[in-house]
């Protein structure tokens, strides 16, 4: 990576084949992704298409099968050893035994810092995710969108600059979600992160994106890459205005094209 | 208190229905004997106080409850707790060895465990032996103990704790194995995500989600303990101890005795597993655990 603004992730004839009883699947084939420093890039398909996988590979927590994939000029798992990323799963998976401040202190735990950083971060993070005032709540007492706010907080603690999100509202309602979405941009506009999203909404994807990757499934693929014409500054009725729609129209199409429509 | 209402009523009805299923045996099991006596004395009695006395017998087949009760009232609130005669004194001999025991297979217990989860080479050499090891029955086992160690000089409390670890390590080992692979995936890969060590991802992810295996399995283990040093007096010729109780009400046909020695038999391992059952609820509590 020589040029001006170095790729933070960069792959190129990406695959990935996994072995199982019924005989290889193609989860990724084929791949060619650049993601400069700053984007908001959302992966978008049907189930199977291969857009979980891909995250994971990007945090080495699986291995490709052909090609080649760098996260910030180094191999993934050289980019995970550094903590180069934070990662945001479906699920909150906090720890039920930990407090929520304790819940974000544990990666700081890990990478050892001193008691009075962990308290100095944890306090910025928690409000940054408007969590402040449940630090010593568990897990448990708090809904489920407050619960995943906790884990993007545990995300954040470390300061990463690449945030990866794998569907992280996709099991929450639609109204917790509109609201988690307008936060989420406004945290990606104050620390100015790479974020990669995965997720299964149109509306979210374009809703959140500076580009929307379209894949599909057998085998799993890019089939189209779509640049998001809307400003930064995004609130929530932008999503009625014909701009939106027609973006949220080609996404459509794209997915159309790779038959993610067929059954 | 609804909770107390509803635990409270099915047990003391389940326990009305056994003292009247005991009585009724108690009065057909000594009836036969009963016979026999009034035969030799060439007495006949009526109906109520033939009954009467086959529950009343010195030397029962089966004794009454009410028997078994004032014999247990007398020799556990009434004799001095120094006294050998006195349960309250024989229960502590046992209990002695029961939480040496346990001490030592709750420990042994989590150290195969561990070993186990993380040398594949031992989950693969170690637990067939293991699982053996509870199949040999403990009352073959427990003179061979007791004889060896005697014969190298050791005598006392550790052959009896000895076979309550025997006992005891093992439902230990199998919930702690459980317990140290239950985290789920998710959480797994997410230390991995921040390079977590082995060490670290063991101390603040596998013991915490273990910790209610590890009191689910303690229970089971303190219970197989009792049992493990009661066996233990019985082939040593111990001279006190709930075993001890019941070899010498066998030998002279004391049933009354023998079944009072099983009655605080049962309510020692019924307090003991109290006791676990409450150290986990409140380490569960420590643990930010949901109140029920």
């Amino acid at each position: 990576m020589t040029g001006t603004s170095p790729a933070v992730v960069s792959a190129s004839k990406l695959g990935l084949t996994f072995q199982t009883n019924d005989g290889p699947v193609q989860a990724l084939s084929n791949v060619d992704l650049t993601i400069g420093k700053g984007e908001f890039v959302s992966f978008i398909g049907p189930s199977g298409c291969g857009k979980t996988t891909l995250l994971r590979v990007i945090a080495d927590l699986e291995k490709p099968t052909s090609g080649t994939i760098s996260v910030n000029g180094m191999t993934p798992e050289q980019a995970r050893e550094k903590r180069a990323y934070g990662y945001v799963f479906q699920a909150a998976a906090l720890f039920p035994w930990r407090t929520i401040e304790r819940n974000v202190a544990l990666p700081l735990e890990i990478i050892g810092l001193s008691r009075a950083e962990q308290a100095e971060r944890i306090k910025r993070t928690m409000e940054l995710v408007n969590l402040s005032g449940f630090e010593k709540k568990y897990p448990w007492q708090l809904s489920g969108g407050m619960q995943q706010r906790a884990s993007i907080a545990r995300a954040l603690a470390f300061d990463a600059d690449l945030l990866l999100m794998d569907e992280p509202f996709g099991a929450l309602d639609e109204i917790v979600r509109d609201h988690l979405n307008e936060q989420l941009l406004e945290l990606w506009a104050r620390t100015n992160k790479t974020i990669c999203f995965v997720t299964h909404s149109i509306p979210e994807a374009v809703y959140l994106s500076t580009r929307i990757i379209v894949m599909s499934p057998r085998p799993g693929r890019v089939t189209d890459i779509i640049e998001s014409t809307l400003p930064k500054e995004r609130p929530l009725d932008i999503r009625e205005t014909p701009e939106f729609l027609a973006i949220a129209a080609r996404v459509r199409d794209g997915l159309r094209a790779g038959h993610s429509y067929d059954d | 208190m609804d909770t107390f209402r509803d635990k409270l009523v099915p047990v003391t009805s389940i326990l009305l229905g056994v003292v009247v299923l005991w009585y009724i045996f108690a009065v057909i099991l000594n009836a036969p004997f009963q016979r026999d006596l009034d035969r030799r004395a060439n007495e006949t009695h009526g109906t109520v106080e033939f009954i009467g006395k086959t529950l009343s017998q010195p030397k029962p087949t089966l004794p009454a409850p009410h028997q078994v009760a004032v014999n247990f009232f007398e020799n556990t609130f009434l004799r001095p707790i120094t006294s050998n005669r006195s349960l309250v004194y024989n229960a502590w001999v046992t209990l002695s060895s029961t939480l040496l025991g346990f001490a030592f297979g709750t420990a042994l217990g989590i150290i195969i465990a561990v070993g186990i989860v993380h040398v594949a080479t031992l989950d693969r050499s170690l637990m067939p032996w293991i699982i053996a090891s509870q199949t040999i029955p403990i009352l073959a086992v427990a003179p061979m103990i007791i004889v060896v160690l005697a014969a190298i000089g050791v005598t006392g409390l550790i052959p009896k704790a000895m076979i309550s670890t025997y006992l005891s390590f093992f439902p230990v080992t199998v919930g702690m194995v459980k317990g140290l692979r239950s985290p789920e995936i998710m959480h797994l890969d997410l230390m991995h995500t921040y390079n977590a060590s082995a060490s670290q991802t063991f101390w603040k992810l596998r013991v915490p989600a273990s910790v209610p295996f590890l009191f689910t399995s303690m229970k089971v283990a303190v219970a197989a303990s009792l049992v493990g040093a009661i066996v233990g007096e019985l082939p040593t010729g111990a001279v006190a101890g709930i075993g001890a109780k019941l070899l010498a009400g066998a030998y002279y046909s004391q049933s009354i005795d023998i079944w009072s020695a099983l009655v605080a038999g049962s309510v020692v391992a019924a307090l003991l597993v109290m006791v676990v059952g409450i150290a986990g609820r409140l380490v569960d509590r420590a643990m930010g655990g949901r109140p029920a």
